[in-house]
């Protein structure tokens, strides 16, 4: 008999959530402690010098804008597929899910964009204090965005196949991916005006 | 949480709130960094907004405004050592 992971659709007695959910947000937590150390060391080099730019000095403010506009959108999209399967539209979900990736998409291209332009004014990471925080947090947030676009797409393909045998089990799936996916947008959030505005 | 259809419908309605208040908070922090306010007091006017966005994404797309308390106490000691960290580099 192999050794199955229980309560994975059903709450566990004990908790009242399933076993797939806390583990998600046990992970989400120490998802927090990375970025929070990331933030933590931004401070040091900020308070450690007497001048910091602002980041609309060297940043491109309307270029970010537009990418926060596409990540909370994607959030919507988000949470409206997982509402479709809720709901038992299985067209819808495929609809919400496939937009989700078209924009994190579109926040990579905006990205891909704003790096390529500070790369051609040669403004490496290694060039001063302000690029290294910047790429560093910025470039660990793209590696998450890519990591959700890569969840995402199992589910909206391969994975959705689960949606006829065990429907609990992938909500649940879809859930999971959605709480992860909206911490990215969360993270974004809180990166945009510290690197960007201030 | 339970998933009746109806209840879903409640839920969509308060997404599309949620997503028309972040659009609108994002253009209003946009436009406050223009008015380049002196340094202390534009981070926390835009810490307070990204803050604000920030629990609406928590509390509605997380659902953590009617999650159980297990999930709700991790995050709590989370936050607790999050601002543990960074307090750190204020420590001179």
């Amino acid at each position: 008999m192999s050794a199955e992971i229980r309560y994975i659709s059903k709450p566990h007695p004990l908790t009242g959530v399933t076993n797939s959910k806390l583990g998600i947000w046990c992970f989400l937590a120490s998802e927090i402690m990375l970025f929070g150390g990331l933030f933590s060391a931004y401070i040091l080099l900020r308070t450690g010098v007497p001048n910091w730019p602002h980041g609309s000095q060297i940043l491109n403010v309307p270029l970010a804008t537009l990418n926060t506009m596409l990540l909370i959108t994607s959030s919507v999209t988000m949470v409206m597929s997982w509402a479709s399967l809720a709901m038992h539209n299985f067209a819808n979900y495929r609809r919400y899910m496939a937009a989700t990736i078209l924009l994190a998409c579109g926040f990579l291209v905006v990205k891909s964009f704003e790096y390529g332009m500070k790369f051609e004014h040669h403004m490496f990471p290694s060039k001063n204090n302000f690029l290294g925080i910047y790429f560093t947090m910025t470039g660990l947030h793209v590696l998450h965005v890519i990591g959700g676009i890569i969840v995402n797409t199992y589910l909206l393909f391969p994975g959705s196949k689960m949606w006829k045998t065990n429907p609990e089990q992938f909500m649940g799936r879809v859930e999971a991916a959605g709480l992860y996916w909206h911490f990215v947008d969360l993270v974004w959030i809180f990166l945009f005006p510290t690197l960007y505005l201030l | 949480m339970s998933h009746s259809a109806e209840e879903v419908q409640k839920h969509v309605r308060t997404y599309i709130a949620v997503f028309a208040a972040l659009a609108v908070l994002t253009i209003v922090t946009v436009y406050i960094s223009y008015l380049h306010l002196p340094t202390p007091k534009a981070i926390a006017v835009a810490l307070f907004v990204a803050s604000v966005k920030g629990t609406l994404v928590a509390a509605f797309f997380m659902h953590l405004i009617s999650e159980k308390k297990v999930i709700t106490s991790i995050l709590l000691l989370t936050a607790f050592f999050l601002v543990v960290l960074l307090i750190i580099p204020s420590i001179r």
